[in-house]
């Protein structure tokens, strides 16, 4: 006992979810000198510069996009929707993995959750931010959108709400809202404590309006876990309809390779599988970078690889089952759609490129010296990632190029536009990043505190 | 700061919670050249240095019958909280009543739209397809639960509060990092500032203070 005081769970030897040795004042002192010191490391400019570049490359495809018109872009009919729509559900999907470490592992109470949570939800908000933008910039008449929410305007029209597009709007401004209130309370009481730690008056005032004389009184302690726990079981469902929701603007089409049943399960799992290799793909470079290997170990990382794996399996059952339901409705539609992603079609290369990324890939994980091993994991989420982006390709313009009509086939392909909008908002999620990392602190200090030894009460 | 300052005080006994801060009419100390007016107090504090002693200090206070008490810790102690005799909270009520808010004006806002101020015929489908509103319902029910319980958690605890006499103490910095602190407020029923020191002494802090409002 005396020499595994960190283990969870039943009585064998695991990997421990905190470092050895950490106190209260550690782990305050390391997280918020993160913050606090005066000298920004060089790698956080190089980061920082090339995204803002990006965003730059942003700004320039929005402006011409909104002057000129989305014919800009590679989408035509049949292929209506294209990487606008890929890009806004791979962006969607990469958040949802934010709120289910942050609410729904903390409702399982996996202690393991607290060193990413914060990290995490940020993550969310910022893949949240640069998915907006799709839905935003994808209608003819960007300037009408306002339109869609039901003000009571002169033209006496309300909105459909009938249609998916409809409800989307409203689960993904909830999903913003709520995940940015979870984020914003979630660092009160951080913000008390780099008030209460920084030297700088100009920052003490920032700080300590944030802060909002947060002092730590037990009475504000109980019901501060109360919302937070309260926030986290709104979160969870808010999570599961989002990505249902989403899911829907295709579920609810008529096509072939949309209108099928299995996708609000599917591409919820979809979405699980694509935000923990993101998660991945930012902490494995951060802890070294931060070095906060106590912090997230590779309790952590191996946590996550198997997440993903176990997401990566339900998707993999999801691909199966699309294929066997082509086939076994008998319908030649069904069956044509099947025929023309998987063996026949001028786009099958993306779906064998889809297997191979999602399905296969993943399957190292089972062995441990893989999972152990961070280049491996490293790697294996970008291929997830990119596997992801396929899936949505693959569903999208698939089957939009060739629906029911033959004479109304036809073909896409993306123009540099449509890359620079992706790589843009590629841009933007690791500029507000980059932000995020330099002033704001990324490990939740009050839960770390929580999950130390020495924060037992020990009764008499 | 404080050891600059005379340690005495008085009963005080205006207030009902603990951020009430008028100021007691009676001077706390006799003035002196030094310090020809002084302030009241708003309690008296004691410092410890890990949970289990504040959690057992706070039983302790309890036990003896002081009311008027709060504990302050850098995270969330439940036992604390329990130990100071703070259990209910209205919170959950209040987020239940903004959920069903939202639902209703969510299913509301949608029924009245589309089956009475614009109806739109499509396909002789019913107006008031209420499973097609479920989604933007559901939306709405928890958007407004989420805005009840962080404005309700805020307007609860009288966030934002700049400025409470606690801030005062010395050490209390130390709050939001690693120790711990017990406060017996001098608007308790029982207070007598010279009792309320000894018997904090009697626990074994680090260190106990006045706090002055």
């Amino acid at each position: 006992m005396a020499d595994e005081p960190y283990t969870e769970g039943p009585i064998h030897k695991t990997v421990p979810v905190v470092g050895p040795g950490l106190t209260f004042s550690s782990v305050t002192d390391k997280i918020s000198s993160l913050v606090l010191k005066r000298k920004t490391p060089l790698w956080w400019f190089v980061g920082f510069a090339i995204s803002f570049l990006l965003v730059q490359l942003l700004l320039l495809t929005i402006t011409h996009l909104v002057f000129t018109g989305i014919g800009i872009w590679g989408n035509n009919i049949p292929v209506g929707w294209a990487f606008d729509i890929i890009n806004f559900v791979w962006w969607i999907g990469i958040g949802h993995a934010g709120t289910l470490i942050s609410a729904i592992l903390l409702l399982l109470r996996q202690k393991w959750r607290t060193s990413i949570n914060r990290f995490a939800e940020a993550m969310t908000l910022f893949a949240v931010a640069s998915a907006g933008l799709f839905p935003l910039l994808h209608a003819g008449r960007p300037w009408l959108l306002y339109w869609m929410f039901p003000y009571p305007n002169t033209m006496g029209i309300w909105p459909q709400f009938r249609s998916p597009l409809m409800w989307d709007v409203f689960a993904i401004s909830t999903y913003g809202t709520v995940s940015a209130l979870f984020w914003f309370i979630g660092l009160i009481p951080d913000f008390a404590t780099l008030r209460d730690r920084t030297r700088s008056k100009p920052f003490q005032i920032i700080y300590g309006m944030l802060a909002m004389g947060w002092r730590g009184s037990a009475r504000h302690w109980h019901r501060y876990e109360m919302a937070y726990l309260l926030l986290a079981g709104l979160a969870t469902p808010l999570v599961l309809s989002v990505h249902t929701i989403v899911s829907f603007d295709f579920a609810a089409g008529i096509i072939p390779g949309w209108h099928a049943t299995i996708f609000p399960p599917y591409f919820v799992a979809g979405a699980i599988y694509a935000g923990f290799a993101m998660v991945l793909i930012l902490t494995i470079p951060l802890r070294k970078l931060f070095g906060l290997e106590d912090f997230i170990t590779m309790r952590h990382i191996e946590l996550m690889a198997k997440v993903m794996l176990a997401t990566g399996l339900i998707v993999a059952y999801g691909y199966i089952m699309e294929a066997f339901f082509g086939w076994y409705s008998g319908n030649i539609y069904e069956r044509f759609m099947i025929y023309n992603r998987i063996i026949g079609g001028p786009y099958r290369g993306f779906y064998w490129a889809l297997i191979l990324c999602n399905v296969l890939a993943p399957q190292i994980i089972w062995f441990k010296r893989f999972r152990k091993n961070l280049l491996v994991i490293f790697l294996l989420s970008i291929v997830v990632s990119i596997g992801m982006w396929l899936e949505r390709f693959v569903i999208i313009v698939t089957s939009l190029h060739r629906d029911f009509l033959p004479s109304s086939w036809g073909m896409y392909s993306p123009t540099v536009w449509d890359f620079s909008m992706f790589l843009g908002t590629i841009g933007l999620f690791f500029a507000l990043l980059f932000l995020f990392i330099r002033f704001l602190p990324i490990i939740s200090i009050f839960e770390m505190r929580t999950i130390l030894p020495e924060a037992e009460v020990e009764e008499e | 700061m404080a050891d600059e300052r005379d340690k005495t005080g008085s009963v005080n006994d205006y207030g009902t919670d603990d951020t009430d801060l008028s100021m007691s009419p009676r001077p706390a100390v006799a003035p002196s050249p030094r310090r020809p007016v002084s302030p009241s107090l708003y309690g008296v504090m004691a410092e410890f240095d890990n949970p289990s002693d504040v959690v057992a200090a706070a039983r302790r206070t309890y036990e003896v019958g002081y009311r008027r008490i709060n504990g302050y810790s850098p995270y969330p102690i439940e036992e604390l909280w329990e130990a100071i005799g703070f259990h209910h909270t209205s919170l959950p009520v209040i987020v239940f009543i903004g959920g069903l808010i939202g639902a209703l004006s969510g299913f509301f806002m949608q029924y009245y739209l589309a089956v009475f101020d614009y109806p739109l015929n499509v396909g002789g489908k019913p107006f008031n397809s209420w499973p097609a509103f479920i989604p933007i319902t559901f939306e709405m029910t928890i958007l407004c639960a989420a805005f009840a319980a962080v404005f309700g958690m805020l307007a609860l605890n009288k966030l934002p509060q700049p400025y409470h006499p606690v801030f005062n103490a010395p050490n209390f910095k130390l709050a939001s990092r690693d120790h711990f602190f017990l406060v017996i407020e001098a608007n308790d029923p029982r207070y007598d500032h010279d009792e309320v020191v000894e018997f904090l002494k009697s626990l074994e802090p680090k260190d106990v203070t006045d706090v002055e409002v």
